[in-house]
């Protein structure tokens, strides 16, 4: 009788026991009563572009390995990155929407913008290409006529960076999504799941490069057949910052750790880190810090007009 | 492995803290006088569906650092995705516990105190009559937390290494496409569950299938 009741709780309380000594590590780092984030750790908000790539995952070690500061990446999209910053929840951001960027300073919950690194966005389609863009030099006028043909786009709808950058684009182009028809699918998913969406349906969507080619070359992934239609057009610039969250506004946030990620990012051999990270043979992002333009003073003039990472040195 | 045993203990510990307060809390539902009692059943129920994703979003508020709990800094860290699973699994075992008690033979309450039974004993022996309904309850809430994603997405922001889960590390290897990879972490959880649960039934069984 209650042999079962309490079989069960021995159940529960083994298996609880032995996965808290899996978990016991990072439990006892949590700080309980202090406001202040541990001097060790740090929150960084970021996109789904520069995680989901694998760039975090080949840079963050050497930081971690320097500082002795562990970096805990939270990759969600620019919008929500933005607002953990507002809420004091992140120490550091690094996103990619340059105006909702100085914003974000100019409201005192950054301290400063800082320029890290860029790509560009490429507009990617099925081969069929039933709107006819490929080739075509200017990304509005690529928009124009997908509107113009209702050939199937999805959109990211999750106010991410590359979603701002598309809104951008439909402006320029005079048009207004809101009131576009069925053909015009707002997915409200991260880049890699709308790439996968706009695979199987067989439509258009503006990606990242990075995340496009970290798709569409890693052999594990489910085979893209989206290719590149439209491409090099200044408008689909795509340039990174980093912002540490103002500790004025939250006295909470580890400052110190966040200056110093800033610091190490947007110095020579963090830039060089990013200069060299390579999927299959691509370069995916091209550094950008004040500190790199200063070591490389000829790649930056030539860089400014064409941002097109894969032909960067 | 580190995952699964992370994905382990989040909803152990929530379903722990949920069986110690929502058996007791079921039992004097069924057998108490509460008063409001109705809208106490209404407030359950609706526990029971509550979406997973507004919990998340609930908690999230809550241990934000410009919440009321902010300074505890407790979000993106294991102890927040163990409140927002509670919050989960706390109404499936207090109402499945509540129900299961009421079914048991309402004969049974005047029986036992006409043999002179203590207010103690007659809960007691209710609730081993129960115990089965009172199971199904406690497992009802593990199933529904071990597979859940939108609470802890949301609260745990699936920090690698730190509190990054099965359901979690499924979704991310889908938004990169690793399809293959996903699909054998799903692989996982499925066999967790049905472990556990077989462990559970085996415990009832006395060490046996059949019974």
């Amino acid at each position: 009788m209650r042999k079962t009741c309490f079989g069960l709780l021995l159940v529960l309380t083994l298996l609880g026991a032995l996965s808290a000594c899996g978990g016991a590590s990072e439990e006892s780092a949590a700080p309980t009563s202090s406001a202040a984030r541990p001097a060790d750790r740090l929150i960084l908000a970021t996109t789904t572009s520069t995680y989901d790539s694998g760039l975090l995952d080949y840079i963050l070690p050497t930081f971690e390995a320097q500082s002795g500061i562990t970096v805990d990446v939270v990759a969600v999209g620019t919008g929500q990155a933005l607002a953990m910053g507002a809420n004091g929840d992140a120490d550091v951001v690094l996103v990619h929407a340059r105006a909702r960027e100085e914003q974000f300073v100019a409201e005192g919950h950054g301290t400063q913008r800082y320029d890290v690194m860029y790509n560009d966005f490429v507009i990617v389609g099925a081969p069929s290409d039933p709107a006819g863009i490929q080739g075509l030099e200017s990304a509005t006028e690529a928009f124009g006529r997908i509107a113009e043909t209702e050939a199937p786009f999805v959109s990211r709808g999750d106010d991410s960076g590359t979603h701002i950058k598309e809104r951008a684009i439909w402006e320029a182009a005079g048009l207004n999504p809101d009131e576009f028809g069925d053909w015009y699918i707002a997915a409200g998913q991260g880049m890699g799941a709308v790439l996968t969406m706009a695979n199987e349906l067989g439509a258009y969507t503006l990606s990242d490069r990075a995340t496009y080619l970290a798709r569409r070359a890693d052999a594990q992934s489910e085979a893209l057949t989206l290719e590149i239609l439209v491409e090099g057009d200044p408008i689909l610039f795509n340039p990174y910052g980093v912002i540490p969250v103002n500790p004025q506004k939250h006295p909470g946030v580890n400052a110190e750790g966040a200056q110093k990620f800033v610091d190490w990012l947007t110095g020579l051999e963090a830039q060089e880190l990013i200069a060299g990270f390579q999927r299959y043979g691509q370069t995916l992002f091209v550094p950008d810090s004040a500190a790199w333009h200063e070591a490389h003073p000829e790649g930056a003039a030539e860089a400014s007009d064409a941002p097109n990472p894969t032909q960067a040195p | 492995m580190e995952i699964t045993l992370r994905s382990l203990h989040v909803t152990l510990v929530a379903l722990l803290v949920s069986t110690l307060i929502g058996v007791p809390l079921g039992a004097w539902l069924a057998l108490g006088r509460v008063p409001l009692r109705r809208l106490a059943l209404a407030l359950i129920y609706t526990g029971m569906g509550l979406p997973p994703v507004v919990v998340g979003l609930f908690v999230y508020i809550l241990f934000s650092r410009s919440g009321p709990f902010g300074s505890l800094a407790w979000l993106f860290s294991l102890r927040a995705m163990i409140v927002a699973q509670t919050i989960l699994a706390l109404p499936m075992v207090a109402g499945i516990t509540m129900s299961s008690i009421q079914s048991v033979d309402p004969a049974l309450r005047p029986q036992l105190r006409a043999l002179g039974a203590t207010r103690w004993q007659v809960v007691r022996t209710i609730a081993v009559e129960a115990r089965f309904g009172i199971l199904l309850g406690v497992m009802a809430g593990f199933g529904a937390i071990i597979s859940e994603v939108g609470a802890v997405m949301l609260v745990g922001g699936n920090i690698e290494g730190r509190t990054r889960v099965l359901t979690t590390a499924i979704v991310l290897e889908t938004r990169r496409g690793h399809f293959a990879l996903a699909l054998a972490l799903g692989a996982i959880l499925l066999s967790l569950s049905f472990l556990t649960n077989s462990l559970i039934m085996l415990g009832q069984g006395g060490g046996r299938w059949r019974r």
